[in-house]
């Protein structure tokens, strides 16, 4: 499922809505929550999981090609971690 | 400080005029609709922000850490994020902007 194709689900729900409103509140979720982790702060939706930053070290890479060493800087990266009924039901139909 | 539900919620009411009502049900239903895909197996792809996968794990052996009891893990399928290069972008730009006010103190 795409961006654009949870737009029209969403726009099918509500026919009472505008459509252009299904789109921008998609973007308004999509933007807070990109927001929210650029600038630290995690998210935590119950029932579908939260987002957090996961802290990289420092380190000495090596660019593939050239097999030349790169000094990788430290830097924080975006983790998702499932929730209860989110695990529960991607693993139900298995 | 976490975001939340409650929070999406007032943005929607406060960016796209969508009652108090409309805007806590529409919250729901965006993360509802990526539940249903995920869970009937179709990946989730969010451009700009990052995608759903579904991952399915075979069978392997475990052990009750407290027991020291041998015990399989089932066979089992999993939900992994990966975010996409925007937001990967985003994040350690703020990092570095941090790390550069703590220099210039």
């Amino acid at each position: 499922m795409t961006k654009s194709e949870l737009i029209a689900k969403l726009t099918d729900r509500y026919p009472q809505l505008v459509a252009k409103d299904a789109e921008l509140a998609v973007k308004t979720i999509l933007d807070a929550m990109g927001k929210s982790l650029a600038q630290g702060r995690r998210i935590e939706i119950r029932g579908f999981g939260s987002f957090d930053l996961n802290y990289r070290p420092p380190r000495t890479g090596r660019n593939p090609k050239s097999g030349s060493k790169v000094e990788v800087p430290e830097k924080f990266v975006p983790h998702f971690k499932a929730g209860k009924e989110l695990r529960e039901r991607v693993d139900a139909l298995l | 400080m976490t975001l939340t539900k409650a929070d999406l919620a007032d943005l929607l009411f406060d960016k796209v005029g969508l009652n108090k009502r409309e805007a806590k049900d529409m919250v729901e239903a965006f993360f509802e609709e990526i539940r249903s895909a995920l869970e009937t197996g179709d990946a989730v792809k969010l451009s700009g922000f990052g995608n759903f996968q579904l991952r399915d794990k075979p069978q392997r052996p475990g052990r009750n850490p407290k027991t020291g009891e041998e015990i399989p893990i089932s066979a089992r399928r999993v939900v992994t994020f990966h975010a996409s290069q925007k937001l990967k972008g985003l994040v350690e730009i703020h990092y570095a902007k941090q790390q550069q006010r703590r220099t210039d103190k």
